[in-house]
């Protein structure tokens, strides 16, 4: 092994590691916020570069039908507690605040799909429609159990991987697609080979780490989820919507999910079960900040990718034992260092 | 008139009657990867049922069809509920290795027929019941083999998939390469999740071998291929019969121009000579099954269970001469005019099963492709 091979790998496990960075970001976020393992943030990612996959090829994608399913979901819910409450008048301003903004979106990408529109909207399409997912299914799916413990909401996230993975079959077929790089140049420095790929995924986590941290320190919401983060019942306490921290902050899963996939859409061949390795090895790097702290995550998530990249290199046989292994030592440390404290802190 | 209604009324009461004499029907128990890793094989296997006649020897088909998720443990329940409780006549399935060695578990200890959509190698005499409908490993490496001596290959490298599919062809291309006098270099792998081989292309790719086999099925074979170019191999690419799909084509674009792939007939008519007798059958397949999902969606899992009603045609009837269907007598009638029928002409090839070959298929059930300006074209006619 000479320097250039080391600089390749390096490159590569790199870009490999923003991915999983962005993804065990998503992760972090979810569980300070509501307590949630989101085993299906893989799962955003598959849909997000299908989703483009097919707008690319003039077709309707298949989320499509998801959003409207649980938006249609989320506001039977909401009409069956009015009429319980008695408030039945409150009914046709709930459900058009719940309904108006999911249809407009599927209707939106349904009338956009067969005109084939640049790639940059197409892209801004994908990253509409899957966001809007992410807060419905926080809606229809944990918010009735949002004070249930860790692994009964780990149980439930399972459940939904499940589901996602099989209608990812439904929606998408089981062939795997490509997507057409933003921006095919290659350039040659040395022996190494820099692709403007690579570029763009570094450029677009950067923006997104700019956006997140200006977002979480600027804005009043980003403020709330932040306190949520900190202390649940005292966030309350405070005013704070525990529902709205929650739906907000999977929409912001969800909104990473999709960009991660249509990021590594044209790097990899995407299958309609994909995501689930990425989000594990996302997840690794989540654990590696102790599913609290995000810079340690990230710093992590870009240690799997290099461990990764060396691995399968040295010895592609076990690669994805390495990486898993990777695991144990970091728990063993983990539990080392932080002092024993009763999980159910409220 | 009313002699003529009178006609009329016998000759179908005595239609009806002789329906009825035959209604024992002919249950056929498919265990198909319908999800999971294997669904890019199963899910078009599937879709060659729609070819299928709706009587084969007289008797009409009653086809129960189970996912097994590509999960042996499922494939192997799956096949237990077939025997037990639908008393199939037979067992189809699966399309993936490791689901379809379970189903063949379950088709000897019940002493059911299995046609096997998938190449698989069982010890000696476990496969009593199991007959296959694709090629064996051993011939499809025969053809690469033979190929790449043609060409003065010396050296190979290997990226393949880190599971039976893979070791099957690099034993195989092992034992042929070292026989013919070629070496085997670097042995690379990866599994069908990964979303990058640079690593392992970079590996092959600083070996320098003359050429590369890549071991990798339906789109998933694009990104090695696209790998190994992306890091400046100049060699010969080599593509199993699992990539001979129009996945390849579409995902791998300019980079697996001039690929080698082998592949069974069933998807090239066009590019068989006139007097090949699997042509005929090849463009009946091909034509049927593009008018019903569509230009380009041919591929050798649908080609499979097409050949499988073929097969079907010409051993029920020997069988129904013995016994009825449902009993344990028309099964094992059913195995025994399997293994005595002789050739069978298949849009594959020409099998020819015995009792002690399970295969079937020779030499002349392959053929080599490359990919020309978008489009498959033989390499030798």
């Amino acid at each position: 092994m000479d320097s250039s091979i080391a600089a390749i790998l390096t490159l590569d496990g790199l870009t490999n590691g923003i991915v999983y960075g962005l993804i065990a970001i998503a992760l972090v976020l979810v569980f300070t916020v509501t307590r949630i393992l989101f085993i299906p943030q893989g799962e955003f990612v598959a849909y997000g570069a299908l989703t483009l996959a097919m707008l690319q090829q003039g077709q309707r994608p298949g989320p499509l039908w998801l959003l409207l399913v649980l938006a249609v979901c989320a506001a039977g819910m909401q009409a069956a507690q009015l009429l319980r409450a008695g408030q039945a008048a409150l009914l046709p301003r709930t459900l058009l605040g719940t309904l108006g903004v999911p249809i407009a979106i599927a209707a939106l990408v349904w009338w956009a799909a067969p005109q084939q529109f640049a790639l940059p909207v197409q892209v801004l399409l994908t990253l509409l429609l899957i966001t809007a997912i992410g807060p419905l299914m926080y809606q229809v799916v944990y918010e009735s159990m949002a004070d249930a413990s860790v692994l009964q909401l780990l149980i439930v996230s399972v459940g939904i991987h499940l589901a996602m993975t099989g209608l990812g079959l439904v929606f998408f077929g089981a062939e795997g697609f490509r997507t057409p790089a933003f921006w095919d140049e290659r350039w040659n420095l040395a022996s190494l080979t820099l692709s403007a790929q690579t570029v763009v995924v570094v450029a677009a986590a950067a923006a997104l780490l700019v956006a997140l941290w200006l977002f979480s320190g600027r804005t009043l919401y980003g403020k709330a989820l932040r306190a949520t983060a900190v202390n649940r019942l005292g966030a309350r306490l405070m005013g704070i919507s525990t529902t709205l921290a929650g739906k907000l902050s999977f929409a912001v899963a969800a909104f990473i999910g999709a960009l991660s996939g249509v990021l590594i859409g044209p790097m990899s061949t995407i299958f309609y079960d994909s995501g689930f390795l990425i989000g594990l090895k996302g997840f690794v790097a989540a654990t590696i900040g102790a599913l609290a702290s995000f810079p340690a995550a990230a710093g992590g998530a870009l240690l799997v990718g290099l461990l990764e990249s060396f691995s399968s290199f040295w010895a592609s046989d076990f690669k994805e034992v390495i990486v898993f292994l990777a695991l144990l030592p970091i728990l063993l440390w983990r539990s080392l260092v932080t002092p024993a404290h009763d999980e159910d802190e409220e | 008139m009313k002699t003529k209604l009178a006609i009329k009324a016998g000759v179908l009461a005595a239609m009806l009657a002789c329906a009825g004499m035959a209604h024992a029907e002919l249950t056929i128990g498919v265990v198909m990867s319908l999800t999971g890793p294997g669904s890019g094989l199963g899910i078009p296997a599937k879709n060659g049922f729609a070819l299928w006649p709706e009587t084969i020897g007289g008797e009409k088909v009653k086809m129960i069809i189970l996912d097994d998720a590509t999960d042996p443990t499922q494939a192997s329940k799956n096949a237990r509920r077939l025997v037990a409780e639908d008393k199939v006549d037979l067992l189809i399935g699966s399309a993936a290795v490791p689901p379809t060695l379970a189903v063949a578990d379950v088709a000897l200890e019940s002493q059911t027929v299995q046609l096997a959509i998938s190449p698989i190698e069982t010890a000696e005499g476990k496969d009593a019941w199991t007959f296959r409908l694709p090629q064996s490993t051993a011939v499809m490496a025969g053809g690469v083999v033979e190929q790449m001596k043609k060409m003065g290959v010396k050296t190979i490298g290997f990226l393949g998939y880190s599971d039976s599919y893979g070791e099957n062809w690099l034993k195989e291309v092992q034992r042929l390469a070292t026989a013919a006098g070629m070496k085997m270099g670097t042995v690379e792998r990866f599994s069908r999740a990964d979303t990058s081989v640079t690593a392992q292309a970079l590996r092959v790719v600083s070996s320098n071998p003359d050429a590369v086999l890549v071991v990798a099925s339906g789109s998933g074979a694009a990104m090695p291929h696209k790998a190994l170019i992306e890091r400046g191999y100049k060699g010969k690419i080599f593509q199993t019969h699992s990539a001979a799909s129009r996945d390849l084509i579409r995902l791998g674009g300019k980079d697996v121009e001039g690929a080698y792939v082998i592949s069974g007939p069933a998807v090239v008519p066009e590019a068989l000579p006139d007097g090949n007798p699997s042509k005929p059958l090849a463009t009946d397949f091909v034509t049927r099954y593009e008018k019903q999902f569509g230009a380009g969606t041919r591929n050798l899992f649908a080609a499979h269970t097409y050949d499988a009603q073929l097969v079907l045609q010409k051993v029920v009837p020997m069988a129904l001469k013995k016994a009825k269907p449902g009993t344990p007598a028309f099964r094992a009638a059913l195995k025994e005019a399997l293994e005595s029928a002789g050739p069978i002409q298949i849009s594959q090839g020409t099998l020819n099963y015995s009792p002690k070959d399970h295969f079937g298929l020779g030499d002349d059930a392959r053929i080599m492709l490359t990919i020309q300006n978008g489009n498959w074209k033989a390499v030798n006619p």
